[in-house]
């Protein structure tokens, strides 16, 4: 059939943020042909809102830093239900990936030796981010896309893939759209792997692009592969809150890594108040001791702000809960207030946190260095995904890989902070490196037509639709739905509800209509979006009714403890026989004695 | 409710025309939210491109009432509403559709200046040491979100149309921050005369007027490059002791 653009490549990589691009640099490197895939602009994508910085062991600031501790420090984060064997190679590889960029051409604040400086995080027990300013991401996404350019990658800008194709079990190729005219577009791969990211565009209040619809995710799925962790879903405790406009907006963890606090109405630093007992020997039990960890003190524990995400951000909904919250339903982060303790703080502040200065100064008229900021948590990002091998990032389906934030294992219940783009530069390397050796076993899988013919047809049907429904108005009411039904505090009865406005929704998005021709036609776009996020809501919404217990980013106000059964178990999803979504619970496999014995002597 | 109306520029490279759209203004309200309300609820169609919507991007560059700006960090506070605020595409590349330009010419000018080329690594272990004095000039470069915004109000572009001969000021910061970068080795001087018509700014500043992230353009980049070029150019001599002063790795700046 000629009417479809035709490309062929040994490797096909669907999304183009940092491990989108990380793997195809290294499929090209390996000698494979790379077709990158971004459905933006290249240099878009959502590795640019990335602020604090990269998670590696370097030990530049602090040399008992080694990738023990990181590896502990993960697997505590993740309340021990990471794939270990993900966390351990993130650990060991993250430091040479982040120097690799230095040769490439990234520029990284610098130590006073001139090495490359590291801040504090979150769960992080030394100062580990690599970081320039709070734009890492950018800095990260431009080093890679400048490098990659060279490496003789084919780059199809504005191209977003609707479907996996598939000869027998595995996968061989992708059936996709060109934004610009709306041609339909066959991707021919020996090896695809999938970058997507993220699905923070299932909620209403979220610091994701528009670009996060979990694509990845879901042309997983509907091609046979299991999702694995889907119940962990990331609040970041610190989002915008006003005005409406940026309501969700990210202001980043270095705030805290700076020195910045938490307080509420009543002045009070909250954070004080409950510090989890797997923390409490390595957090500061007073203000005085929590600053000067901030500043360097290597004999001071961690203040109670830099814990966990998923704890800080239950800790400003219960202020919020009970009254203790700002005028516009936050909690205030002060870094203003170092101004007591630093000359030149205002200098400090613009200089260690320049985006968040400009972000509120611009966008909500407060001016960070003399006034605190309201804050409240936002959907952040998904610890669950494309289950993968743990070294070769390969799914359960033949030929199909998937790195970042679409594939999961690394993070468990909960993600420290940095440890995104780390893990876009270890597992964007590694897929790319085994996608390509399997490309080079491989010949050229078929395409079938008819399949595709009927892809074709489905996408084109909003336009036969009429003004049944108004794709925007689904979306809305989707994200409306999971923020009240599947948000940061859950319990049985909203979920169940939940499952049934997606069927609704499901219904409503067959009928959704759009107006216009195919060129450029963001209606149009959205609809065809709208599958993909009812997908992935589906699957939190089921893993987290299957999960009955709290742990890391799922707390179920019904069951509030955690549970020793469930803690050695993940939850799996995929899509059945018949077509409906499959759940069971899988147990974990036995961590190797080695890294069982680094946990121990890391508590 | 406060209202407002948009003056929208709708059509492609045919032809098009402004249209008008009424939307409520709400406290905090930008530009790409109103337009963004208009598609949810009166025309799906209406292209234009945004991802993260918090100025770090550079994908919603357009022109409002005439002026090239992000439209998520244009606030309706800080313009006239009582009268239509116009809201068109950039200018200096083709239309495709409504807001959205053909902006693939800068992508294929960038693939054409020389990579990054490091020195070798000064320790055992393959690292670099760099002082941050020595990056902060770099750094402010790197700010770049590639709007190309710049690009946009450059009249060697958007008026003379020197595409064939000029790369415009985004990717003159592109060539500071590597020439500048304190492990580079690599000379791009040549073409920077040659090819890349360093010599068709005439310094009006106009970029960095518009710059979202206030990057020095003119100031820090284009006019030391402009002196480099004049100096490698005319002063042999000056040529061979900046060579030598790079090789010793104390940078180019």
């Amino acid at each position: 059939m000629a009417e479809y653009q035709r490309h062929e490549h040994d490797v096909l990589v669907i999304g183009a943020g940092g491990a989108g691009l990380r793997a195809a640099i290294e499929s090209a490197h390996s000698g494979a042909s790379v077709g990158l895939i971004c459905k933006s602009l290249l240099g878009k994508a959502h590795t640019v809102m990335a602020e604090g910085g990269i998670a590696a062991a370097l030990a530049n600031v602090d040399d008992r830093d080694n990738w023990k501790v990181h590896f502990a420090d993960t697997m505590r984060g993740g309340q021990y239900v990471n794939n270990w064997r993900m966390a351990e190679l993130h650990a060991r590889e993250a430091p040479e990936r982040v120097r690799e960029l230095e040769a490439w051409g990234a520029v990284f604040d610098r130590t006073k030796d001139g090495r490359i400086l590291q801040r504090n995080f979150g769960g992080h027990k030394y100062p580990r981010l690599a970081h320039v300013g709070d734009r890492t991401g950018l800095e990260m996404i431009r080093t890679l896309q400048d490098h990659g350019i060279h490496q003789g990658i084919d780059v199809h800008m504005e191209v977003c893939v609707l479907a996996l194709l598939k000869d027998g079990a595995r996968v061989s190729g992708a059936f996709a759209y060109d934004r610009e005219r709306g041609r339909f577009r066959i991707f021919r791969a020996k090896a695809i792997i999938l970058a997507t990211g993220g699905i923070g565009k299932a909620y209403k209040i979220t610091s994701n692009s528009w670009d996060c619809t979990g694509d990845g995710h879901a042309l997983a799925y509907h091609a046979g592969a299991e999702l694995i962790d889907m119940e962990y879903l990331q609040f970041h405790p610190t989002g915008m809150v006003w005005p409406p406009s940026v309501r969700g907006m990210l202001v980043t963890e270095g705030v805290r890594g700076e020195g910045g606090i938490l307080t509420n109405n009543d002045g009070q630093r909250f954070m004080f108040d409950f510090i989890p007992e797997n923390y409490k020997a390595q957090t500061a039990d007073n203000e005085e001791e929590g600053w000067r960890y901030t500043q360097g003190d290597k004999e001071a524990r961690r203040p109670p702000e830099l814990l966990t995400r998923d704890h800080v951000a239950r800790c400003i909904v219960r202020e919020i809960k009970e009254g203790r919250g700002t005028p516009h339903g936050g909690v205030y982060l002060d870094i203003s207030w170092i101004k007591k303790r630093l000359p030149k703080a205002e200098e400090h502040i613009k200089r260690k946190l320049p985006s968040m200065y400009h972000q509120f100064k611009q966008l909500g008229d407060v001016d960070i260095t003399r006034e605190p900021m309201e804050v409240g948590p936002t959907t952040h990002y998904i610890m669950g995904g494309v289950r993968v091998d743990a070294d070769t990032q390969m799914s359960s389906v033949p030929g199909l890989f998937a790195a970042g934030e679409c594939a999961a294992g690394i993070n468990g219940a909960n993600r420290l902070g940095g440890n995104s783009l780390s893990d876009l530069l270890v597992f964007g390397k590694r897929a790319g490196e085994f996608a390509a050796k399997f490309a080079r076993e491989q010949s050229l899988g078929g395409v079938d037509e008819a399949v595709v013919k009927k892809l074709a047809d489905e996408a084109l049907q909003p336009f036969a639709n009429g003004d049944k429904d108004n794709p925007y108005t689904v979306q809305r009411d989707l994200q409306e739905m999971m923020q009240h039904n599947v948000g940061i505090v859950r319990e049985e009865s909203e979920m169940q509800s939940a499952l049934e406005h997606l069927k609704v929704l499901w219904e409503r998005t067959k009928e959704v209509g759009v107006t216009g021709h195919r060129d450029f036609n963001p209606g149009w776009h959205t609809a065809l979006d709208l599958k993909n996020l009812l997908t992935v809501s589906e699957a939190i919404t089921r893993a987290a009714l299957e999960r009955k217990e709290s742990r890391g980013a799922q707390f179920r106000e019904d069951y509030p403890e955690k549970s020793a059964e469930f803690g050695k178990v993940n939850t799996i999803v995929w899509k059945g026989e018949d077509g409906g979504m499959q759940i069971r619970r899988e147990t974990i496999p036995e961590m190797r004695e080695e890294l069982k014995r680094i946990i121990e002597e890391m508590k | 409710m406060k209202t407002a109306v948009f003056r929208i520029w709708r059509g492609n490279a045919a032809g098009g025309e402004f249209r008008d759209y009424e939307t409520g203004v709400s406290e905090g309200m930008v530009v790409l939210d109103a337009i963004h309300h208009i598609q949810a609820t009166e025309a799906n169609d209406l292209a234009c491109r945004w991802n993260c919507k918090a100025g770090k991007c550079g994908s919603c560059s357009a022109e409002v009432n005439g002026m090239p700006r992000l439209m998520c960090m244009t606030r309706l506070s800080e313009l006239p509403l009582d009268k239509p605020v116009t809201v068109e595409p950039i200018k200096a590349f083709p239309l495709l559709k409504d807001l959205i330009t053909d902006v693939s010419w800068n992508f294929r000018v960038k693939k054409k200046i020389k990579k990054f080329k490091p020195r070798p690594p000064d320790a055992p272990d393959g690292t670099w040491r760099m002082q941050q004095e020595d990056i902060d000039r770099v750094q402010e470069f790197r700010k770049c979100i590639e709007c190309f915004l710049c690009q946009d109000v450059c009249h060697v572009l958007r008026d003379h149309r020197k595409y064939d001969e000029f790369i415009g000021p985004r990717f003159l910061i592109y060539v500071a921050a590597l020439e500048m970068h304190p492990l580079d080795t690599e000379d791009r001087l040549e073409e920077l005369r040659e090819t890349q018509g360093i010599g068709y700014c005439n310094i009006t500043k106009c970029c960095t007027k518009v710059c979202p992230e206030s990057i020095h353009i003119t100031d820090n980049a284009i006019i030391p490059l402009k002196e480099r070029v004049v100096d490698d150019y005319y002063d042999p001599l000056g040529w061979l002791w900046k060579k030598m002063r790079r090789k010793k790795g104390s940078g180019g700046s």
